[in-house]
């Protein structure tokens, strides 16, 4: 009796398995393909002179050193700008708006519908805004911006959801003990939102770090070392896409580089998350 | 002196061991026709009460008639809750506690709270004491230590911590959590000591230890529990109130001393509830 219950129980599961660990393994697979891809091309270029000789005839030859250097300044740009905004603006939307105040839910509305806006957008609307009405034109400045305007979104929600996350306890013991509203929230709620905010970092970070789309209006082409925030540079995934849709013979190059960027996510990865499992935590537990 | 110059004073004991006595009833928490709305719907109605100096008073009552609701009153956690309007008086030694101006801040300093779950912070057991007391202006090293120490000697729980002060408050097991939140209150002598059934999300055996440490305390704090543990009320307490739900907001029923309330009610609703036939 429980022998023939039991069978087609089995059965299920066993499809469920395949199912489950073919999706899993499919997923991996490509993933492995298209980086065993990358590295196989790219590996043999990548050396010192290349990640710090400037390019050469268009990028077929040479190295990213200058393209290394506007992309480290965008993204910094970038993080300047969105950090604080984008902390400051999550603790508002968490910790001083209701659910049901028209303030937040239109604020969270808005938010949500812009995360979903394609990046060519945030590029145009970048050139007009960034680059012509306030005059900065094709600079690392405006692409950081813009970078920024299109970050923030995710950045904001997913750092609100890290407070609302925080149990309504700790507010009320903290309340009830007589702390001030800021000493809580610096001391208690922030501690226990950063795994919030690191998640929100990482896909922030990952999507800016892969951007061209919102790039090519902003920060443009020039490949020359950027001497100043002011002026044009180009990112590196625009270096990528530049080399393998405009210059014929670039693709040997444009493999190295993208190798040098899926390394540049990966350890912008592996930093997020030691720093939430050791750095950050250690902090909070002792200081 | 006031408790914080007591606690910052250069050779000040730690005020802990004097503290009044509940002897000839003396009102340190005057409650006046104090009703507690969550939006439109009451939690508590009309409920006069006053709560003597280093007595302890006892709050039971069936579950939802607002008993956490009105310990929140006293120390404007309310404050809080968005909906939550509150209207009557409560004075707390000559403060009027719900007039819109005053330091809340200082209110709550002096009415400490023990709530049901233990909630100490995600931070290590020294910082967890260290910490309130920080904030509330005392910075001296060896004055905190000093504090610390005294603090969970008096909740018995330095013996069992002395050698891993430095360890998370979140490892301790929920006795341990409880009687640590009790030392945090402690540390910054309030005035008065709320706890909201600070037993029962124990075990057994860590709620009789909590129990005994709550015990200890009598007489040396103004203390006001609600506790849904009726034998717990009349081995503890000096004074006693019942709430009830009536017409769908809670009501103060009776009140008087603890004696009277268990062996000699007045109200036949406080005699069903003590004789346990009801509630
Ligand atoms: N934050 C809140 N918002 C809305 N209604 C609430 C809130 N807190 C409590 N209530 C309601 O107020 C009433 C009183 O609740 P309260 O928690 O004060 O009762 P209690 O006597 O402490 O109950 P228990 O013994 O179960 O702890 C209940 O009907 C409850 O549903
Ligand atoms: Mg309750």
């Amino acid at each position: 009796m429980a022998e023939t219950l039991s069978r087609p129980q089995n059965l299920r599961e066993w499809l469920a398995f395949v199912l489950v660990w073919g999706a899993a393994g499919l997923v991996t697979a490509v993933f492995c393909w298209l980086l065993g891809d990358i590295v196989w091309h790219g590996i043999g270029h990548v050396s010192w002179t290349f990640l710090t000789a400037p390019p050469e005839n268009a990028g077929r030859q040479g190295g990213i050193g200058p393209i290394l250097a506007s992309t480290s300044l965008i993204l910094g740009v970038c993080l300047a700008v969105s950090l604080p905004i984008g902390i400051g603006t999550a603790v508002l939307l968490a910790e001083f708006t209701s659910d049901q105040s028209l303030f937040g839910r239109i604020t969270r509305r808005s938010l949500d519908i812009l995360a979903g806006v394609p990046s060519i957008v945030f590029g145009l609307f970048g050139n007009a805004f960034f680059c012509k009405m306030l005059g900065l034109g094709f600079s690392i400045l405006s692409g950081g911006l813009t970078l920024a305007c299109m970050v923030l979104p995710v950045l904001i929600r997913s750092t609100e959801e890290g407070f609302r996350a925080v149990p309504a306890s700790y507010r009320l013991s903290a309340a009830a003990l007589g702390l001030s509203r800021t000493t809580t929230l610096i001391h208690l709620l922030l501690p226990a939102a950063v795994p919030g905010l690191l998640v929100g970092l990482v896909l922030g970070v990952g999507r800016a770090i892969a951007e061209t789309a919102a790039l090519i209006f902003t920060s443009g082409y020039v490949d020359r070392m950027p001497e100043s925030l002011l002026d044009s540079g180009r990112a590196l995934s625009i270096h990528i896409f530049d080399l393998s849709m405009n210059v014929s013979g670039g693709d040997t190059n444009a493999y190295a580089s993208a190798l040098i960027l899926v390394i540049m996510l990966l350890a912008i990865n592996g930093t997020v998350s030691w720093l939430a499992t050791y750095g950050l935590h250690r902090k909070i537990m002792t200081v | 002196m006031t408790p914080v110059e007591s606690l910052t004073g250069p050779h000040s004991r730690h005020p802990l061991e004097e503290r009044p006595a509940c002897r000839a009833p003396q009102p340190i928490v005057e409650i006046d026709r104090l009703s507690l709305y969550y939006g439109d719907k009451p939690a508590f109605q009309d409920v006069t009460l006053s709560i003597n100096k280093g007595c302890m008073t006892a709050l039971v009552g069936p579950s939802g008639c607002g008993k956490t609701s009105f310990l929140t009153c006293l120390n404007r956690l309310t404050d809080l809750i968005a909906g939550c309007r509150v209207s009557g008086q409560i004075t707390i030694n000559a403060l009027d506690v719900l007039a819109p101006g005053i330091n809340v801040i200082q209110l709550r300093r002096r009415i400490g709270m023990i709530f049901q779950k233990p909630n100490p912070f995600p931070l290590t057991i020294r910082r967890n004491l260290e910490f309130p007391l920080r904030e509330h202006g005392i910075r001296d090293r060896e004055q905190i230590t000093q504090i610390i120490e005294t603090t969970l000697r008096a909740v018995g729980l330095w013996d069992e911590v002395k050698d891993r002060l430095g360890s998370p408050a979140l490892a301790l097991s929920g006795g341990q959590q409880q009687r640590l939140c009790i030392a945090r209150a402690l540390a910054l002598l309030p005035e008065v000591l709320l706890m909201d059934e600070p037993c029962s999300a124990l075990d057994p055996l860590s709620s009789g230890v909590v129990e005994d440490l709550i015990v200890g305390l009598r007489g040396r704090y103004t203390i006001l529990i609600v506790t849904h543990n009726l034998a717990q009320a009349r081995r503890i307490a000096d004074y006693a109130a019942l709430f009830w739900v009536q017409n769908g907001a809670g009501r103060l029923i009776e009140a008087g001393t603890a004696k009277q309330i268990f062996e000699n009610p007045r109200d036949p609703l406080t005699a069903a509830y003590v004789s346990g036939m009801r509630g």
